[in-house]
């Protein structure tokens, strides 16, 4: 009988010298190599992208023909562009200034029953403007309803001036100065002392452009009409006759009630509804964010893997092996979350990405109007998603080591992250009209439901956001439900981090203090 | 010396398993916690919305039903998690070898325990239910739903309907629960699953555009369908009559029951 000699196995890695990279690699090959764990991954991808099918077949809300699309602005986004105008060409630069000393509206109280009654962005001032037809670029001074003087330009931009209402007693100077395409805002108290509001450049404006006095009054449901009185008209050019035009004409898009044009000694008064606004705060407008509406639910897998990935360690006894490689714990709990991060990540810049491109061409195609997305813009949406689900997963990596029970931590995050949103989701009952989701009357306020976006881990959907949110649009509603987050897009992200870092904490703690 | 073996008198079968599956029950600290758990979330997050709702006019149509049990969101995920790991737990301890030992008829088994866990199920979901439709009457009456408004009564025929309808969603939720488990065997995807069957089909219908298409996945799912018995204002209007929305949840149970069922039977355990 021989006895041959067996060479025991010797790592190579010397003791106490193992890398962190060969323990996220370990990990790594843990995942890998579970077969459940790769298929929820592309479950979760599948999920989101399916979504895009759903929420991507829209149709325009109004039947037939009869539906004109919006006037788009200069930077290709829907807008609402409907007022009184009372204008006279300017060929190359110019000033024009005016005295203010009021403002006062109307507002429908029954059919074809007018009554006082002042918009708070009821508008009325000067304006230059490219031309008369929808859309096209313009800067304006204006006085407003209850939001003193402001400067708007291209339909997304406003500055506030002067604060107060105008009346006699207190008058308000305004002038717009042109310079090529540059036009500047000042306004003032008394027409001696100027202070300047804003600078707009207007790209492309060509030479010869209309410049006149103006009103509009949003309809707020009701038809409203807003009428300043201009004195002290005061242009740099040889005045022409006042031409009058009804901007959008009274079509859909144009205004409610056709505006007037008054002119008496020293003094011209002007009439007009409509507003120059972009058109968003509603569900008019859809974006390409409609198309990540999947994530919630692309979401549940990534929880599930990523409480299991720590979880199902506990419930084999594999744990014990890994802190016998590991001994220091809270490098295996760092490893894990890189992996699942990591892992996370890609899914999700995967999945977005598809929905993106998938649900932008789909949606181009339905002919609602969609609001135009920078590409930096899309690229925040693509990574934020991705980003959204790591942290999220992480954070069920997290729960699921203080919870160590599958069932347990898998029902605490989904808790923690996609009840809010849901709660979200579901508007109040309006009167006359079951809720869209039809759950009426049960939900929450938007005020509550703005909070719940504030402060639980669901404020990270506020990456996806991409319409922005706009003070000057009378009667907005940036309800959650049509996409809009109280939060800015990395703010809310940072609020979700926040608790993946705390939960983290808490497992690190956890982890060490307690035995295996 | 004889080594006596007490068996129990021969009581029947199914009386044994049931006393073995609530004798289970009862001496594992996790189902209790966990009941405790449906309350104290129902009732908390309950009574946070009752505080935050304000019917300021006759005309705000907010549901005071509703709104009391908004904490049903929450407090069904524990409830999910209790049906979960009844069944669950039996498979991530091995103890399922030991419990079909003792009582071969695998039905029997699963029954029993289905019939075991939902007793105090019911007790739990009455005290959630209880507690919150107390926290909403005593704070909705400050908030503007007063007989001005419209609110009559908070204690008529359609909120003693909304309540008992609620108590009996969240015991079906907790069966559907353990069905699911039983079919899954493992904790983590089963608690996905039914979180995921909850809460998918209302977001799919807050992004479909199609208003039919809307309704009738609100008709279908178990969530937006159980809401419905929850309904106290606004009931014609609804998707699904009151007890057809608790129908449907009820027909949710069954599927993955007797998927359960129907797994362990001709399964190896």
């Amino acid at each position: 009988m021989t006895t041959r000699a067996v060479t025991p196995y010797r790592s190579q890695t010397a003791a106490g010298r193992e890398s962190f990279w060969h323990l996220v690699h370990a990990e790594w090959t843990k995942f890998r190599t579970v077969r459940g764990w790769m298929i929820a991954m592309i479950v979760a991808v599948m999920a989101i992208t399916a979504f895009v099918f759903l929420a991507s077949n829209v149709s325009s809300s109004c039947s037939g023909s009869a539906c004109p699309a919006p006037p788009t602005g200069p930077g290709g986004e829907p807008v609402q562009d409907a007022f009184y105008f009372a204008h006279q060409p300017l060929t190359g630069n110019g000033t024009i200034t005016v005295q203010m000393t009021s403002l006062t509206g109307q507002a429908a109280v029954g059919p074809s029953q007018m009554a006082p009654g002042l918009q708070p962005w009821s508008k009325a001032g000067i304006i230059i403007k490219q031309n008369t037809s929808q859309g096209s670029a313009y800067a304006a001074m204006m006085v407003t309803g209850s939001h003193g003087v402001r400067m708007q330009w291209d339909y997304v931009n406003d500055t506030p001036g002067l604060t107060g209402s105008v009346s006699e007693a207190s008058p308000r100077w305004l002038r717009l100065v042109r310079d090529g395409d540059t036009i500047t805002g000042y306004d003032s108290a008394d027409g001696t002392h100027w202070t300047l509001v804003g600078t707009a450049a207007l790209p492309g404006l060509t030479s010869t452009v209309q410049a006149g006095l103006f009103a509009a009054a949003p309809s707020n449901g009701n038809t409203a009409t807003a009428t300043g009185i201009f004195r002290h008209i005061g242009l740099s050019w040889p005045a022409a006759r006042w031409t009058g035009t009804n901007v959008g004409g009274s079509g859909a898009n144009g205004v409610a009630v056709p505006g007037k044009l008054r002119q008496s000694a020293g003094a011209i008064t002007v009439t007009g509804s409509g507003d120059i606004t972009p058109l968003a705060g509603d569900g008019s407008v859809l974006s390409v964010q409609r198309a990540l509406a999947g994530t919630p639910i692309g979401l549940i897998p990534l929880i599930v893997v990523g409480a299991m990935f720590i979880t199902a360690e506990y419930r084999r006894g594999l744990i014990r092996v890994s802190l016998t490689a590991s001994p220091r714990r809270g490098r295996l709990l760092a490893a894990k979350a890189v992996v699942i991060g990591a892992v996370s990540f890609v899914t999700g810049l995967i999945a977005a990405a598809l929905a993106v491109v998938v649900g932008a061409r789909i949606l181009a195609g339905t002919g609602v109007p969609l609001w135009p997305v920078p590409a930096l813009t899309l690229a925040r949406m693509v990574i934020g998603t991705g980003a959204l689900l790591a942290v999220a997963a992480v954070l069920a990596l997290a729960v699921g080591t203080a919870a160590r029970r599958s069932a347990t931590a898998v029902a605490a995050a989904i808790v923690v992250i996609f009840v809010p949103y849901l709660l979200v989701l579901v508007p109040p009952l309006l009167p006359g009209h079951v809720g869209r989701g039809g759950f009426g009357g049960g939900g929450l306020s938007l005020v509550a439901r703005e909070w719940l976006l504030r402060i639980t881990p669901a404020a990270g959907f506020s990456v996806q956001q991409v319409v922005p949110q706009f003070s000057q649009v009378a009667d907005a509603s940036y309800s959650p439900n049509w996409g809009y987050y109280p939060l800015a897009p990395w703010t809310g992200f940072a609020v979700e981090c926040a608790w993946a870092a705390a939960a983290l904490a808490l497992a690190f703690y956890l982890l060490r203090r307690r035995d295996a | 010396m004889s080594l006596a073996v007490r068996v129990s008198p021969s009581s029947h079968p199914v009386v044994q398993a049931l006393h073995a599956e609530w004798t289970k029950l009862r001496t594992v600290a996790g189902p209790a916690w966990l009941l405790a758990g449906v309350i104290a979330l129902t009732v908390a997050v309950g009574a946070v919305a009752a505080g935050a709702a304000q019917c300021p006019s006759a005309t705000c149509g907010i549901d005071p039903a509703k709104v009391s049990f908004t904490g049903l969101y929450l407090g069904q995920a524990a409830g999910a998690v209790a049906g979960v790991l009844a069944v669950g737990n039996e498979y991530s301890t091995g103890m399922i070898k030991l419990s079909l030992i003792a009582v071969p008829r695998r039905l029997t088994w699963f029954f029993a325990k289905a019939a075991v866990l939902t007793v105090p199920v019911l007790i739990a979901s009455a005290l959630a239910v209880a507690g919150s439709a107390l926290a909403g009457l005593l704070i909705l009456r400050g908030h503007g739903f007063t007989p001005a408004h419209g609110y009559a009564s908070l204690t008529a025929g359609a909120d003693i309907r909304a309540a008992a309808g609620a108590v009996l969603y969240l015991t079906l939720i907790v069966l559907l629960s353990l069905g699911v488990a039983a079919a899954v065997r493992d904790s983590a995807v089963a608690i996905g699953l039914v979180l995921g069957l909850l809460f998918l089909f209302p977001i799919v219908a807050s992004v479909v555009s199609d208003a039919t298409l809307a309704r009738r996945l609100q008709q279908i799912g178990p969530l937006s369908a159980g809401l419905d018995v929850q309904a106290t204002i606004g009931v014609k209007a609804l998707p699904l009559t009151p007890w057809q929305g608790l129908g449907v949840v009820a027909l949710w149970t069954a599927g993955p029951l007797l998927l359960g069922a129907l797994a362990l039977k001709f399964r190896d355990a």
